[in-house]
């Protein structure tokens, strides 16, 4: 059962083109995906080390302009008489610059903003949000400003041998997005199973504790904030290729708060957290969008966001969680009780 | 130098309501360790509340400025009462969680009242400015530089002369002490939320007339609200008055000698180099406030 469950939502996932054809819905699927990947990485440094990031949108928006423009090229003079020119490159290559660029950002923000903690390193990361909006706006030379960096093409996939495929279609988009979630998902497991998330989540109990038993606190703070920032900048190049237009409102706090919300409902600090809540986010807008203006969806999350964070502060997949394991415990008791006349000792249940 | 002196002038002015964001902020942070990110959504309702008394019902300009400090009381009080009041023992992060919720709802509820189209609010002031030497001002923005030390002086007086005042004070250095000697720190708590958002309101109504409101002028008051308290000092209402007055000549030198696009980034580059290299704030960390 445990094990043919996650089998089930992979299928379930995977065959989804095959009988949904509602273009729209498939549009929607697919930047909810790319939100679920953000938001994933945004949950290593809010769920599992406790550090609230709220500058998340600095590494998506990051990752969107870098594979953008390594895409498209650029010619830039950065002092008088010094210019930088950029031939264009396939995109694919702009998929791993745009990810290498987050994640040395992430590595530097983290060097840097891990000196302060809590309210402070709030209004760092946000800092550093808005700081990153207001270049992409004013350098207009590299980014077009609010004209924004348009006609970005789409990434085309190469096997030597088989030749190369061009992803035009919203399948191939859906396709990837899931691929790159899949990625995403497995690595974030892997790091927080390991030796590193056990030290992270540590630090996220007591950080005192932890340095005092030989954690070097900064160094996995950092690693986290590189795994993070570069995993959202991939997921900012994929939203870049997909939609062929990004300008500098990528980099709107709301984004961050998007993703902040979607992590906190579905429940920080859990794996399938971001992936509940993004769906419950990447969602919620098309059922209500019909219903009410913009202004009042916006004001149905920040109210939603107030009563989640009071009725249900640990978010929905560890309630759900306890549920099960109320109910497993009172039904093991059962099944226990009425074999406990033909069970031999030692033997398990 | 004359276009300095200008300079000069322009962030003297504006220092002044920025002293006001950043001394309302740094109360509610100091006192209650809240981050309030519902500060400038208080600015922007001091705004509105100026705009609705002065351009769409067409009464006085000055009673507008009035009901705004007062509408932003009360509201900041009723936020007190509702959210923060509940949350009280759980930790900082949950409480930012739910004052960013409180942010968005009131930034759309403004959006969703006044439209997303900015407003103009005349005032009753000549349109000719006042001519010093080489210097020009208008007058609506003397009146506003007057009206904002006025209520910098009024939290001072409130702070270290009153009965409240030395009841907040207490509380900002040992809460628990306070309210074994009697203090009621849920009053103080209240009235603190209050007076800070009363000071964020009075910001926005005066800097609403010389500038446009509009539903997003919140967002980056805030973020500028956070720059200055850092500057000063978390708590510290001195380094708070000293932080708006540097942060507005900074943005001012900034948008006339470097580039006027990046003006409201220098209020993060200075958040971000402050942090770095003086985590506490420029002037010593307070221990009690004021």
């Amino acid at each position: 059962m445990k094990r043919a469950l996650p089998a089930f939502w992979l299928v379930a996932i995977l065959t989804v083109p095959l009988w949904l054809h509602d273009q729209y819905i498939l549009h929607i699927l697919i930047t909810t995906g790319i939100f679920i990947i953000a938001a994933m990485s945004l949950n290593l440094l809010l769920g599992y080390t406790g550090q609230l990031s709220l500058g998340h949108v600095a590494f998506f928006g990051i990752g969107a302009y870098a594979s953008a423009l390594t895409t498209l090229g650029f010619d830039v003079e950065l002092l008088p008489g010094f210019r930088v020119v950029h031939q264009p490159r396939p995109a694919i290559v702009g998929f791993f610059v745009g990810m290498l660029v987050a994640g040395l950002s992430g590595y530097m923000i983290g060097r840097l903003s891990f000196k302060v903690r809590g309210a402070y390193f709030v209004i760092v990361t946000i800092s550093f949000a808005e700081v990153t909006r207001l270049v992409a706006l004013n350098w207009v030379e590299l980014t077009q400003g609010p004209l924004a960096l348009t006609n970005i093409p789409p990434y085309t996939l190469g096997l030597p041998g088989l030749g190369y495929y061009t992803l035009w279609s919203k399948v191939a988009y859906y396709y990837l997005v899931v691929a790159v979630g899949l990625v995403a998902y497995v690595v974030i497991s892997r790091l927080v199973g390991s030796r590193v998330g056990r030290a992270m989540i540590a630090l996220k109990e007591n950080e005192t504790l932890a340095s005092s038993v030989g954690i070097d606190v900064t160094r996995y703070l950092v690693l986290a904030a590189v795994v993070s920032a570069a995993l959202a900048g991939g997921a900012g190049s994929l939203y870049a290729h997909y939609l062929k237009i990004i300008d500098p409102d990528i980099f709107l706090f709301i984004y961050t708060v998007t993703m902040v919300i979607m992590v906190i409902t579905g429940g920080k600090g859990t794996l399938a957290g971001p992936i509940v809540g993004g769906i419950i986010f990447g969602f919620l807008p098309v059922i209500v969008r019909p219903i009410a203006a913009p202004a009042v969806q916006w004001i149905l999350y920040g109210a939603l966001m107030i009563v989640i964070v009071f009725i249900l502060p640990t978010g929905i997949v560890p309630a759900v969680e306890r549920w099960l394991a109320k109910w497993t415990q009172s039904r093991h008791k059962a099944s226990q009780v009425a074999l406990a006349g033909n069970s031999k000792p030692g033997e398990r249940l | 130098m004359d276009q300095f002196l200008q300079h000069l002038v322009n962030a003297v002015i504006l220092g002044g309501t920025y002293a006001l964001l950043g001394i309302g902020l740094t109360l509610i942070f100091g006192i209650m360790r809240v981050v309030n990110f519902t500060h400038g959504e208080l600015y922007a309702f001091g705004a509105y509340t100026v705009y609705l008394v002065a351009a769409a019902l067409g009464l006085d300009f000055f009673l507008g400025l009035a009901v705004a400090v007062i509408a932003g009381a009360l509201l900041g009080a009723l936020i007190e009462i509702t959210l923060l009041r509940p949350l009280r023992s759980t930790d900082i992060d949950v409480v930012m969680l739910v004052m960013i919720g409180a942010w968005i709802v009131m930034q759309n509820t403004e959006l969703l009242v006044w439209g997303g189209v900015a407003k103009a609010i005349v005032t009753p002031f000549p349109d000719a400015p006042l001519v010093i030497g080489p210097v020009s001002v208008s007058w609506l923005r003397v009146f506003v530089l007057v009206v904002a030390l006025l209520l910098i002086v009024a939290s001072y007086v409130l702070i270290h002369r009153t009965k409240l005042g030395k009841a907040m004070r207490a509380t900002f250095q040992d809460r628990d002490t306070a309210a074994l000697m009697g203090v009621n720190i849920r009053g103080v708590y209240t009235a603190t939320f209050a007076l800070g958002s009363a000071l964020a309101a009075a910001a926005g109504a005066l800097l609403g007339p010389v500038f446009l409101v509009t539903p997003t002028m919140g967002d980056l008051a805030s973020l500028k609200a956070f720059a200055i308290v850092i500057l000063g000092g978390l708590g510290n209402i001195t380094g708070a008055t000293i932080g708006g007055f540097i942060l507005a000549l900074v943005e001012e030198i900034g948008a006339g000698y470097i580039s006027s696009g990046y003006r409201d980034a220098m209020g993060f580059l200075i958040i971000i180099v402050v942090l770095l290299f003086k985590p506490t704030g420029l002037f010593a960390r307070a221990e009690r406030v004021g």
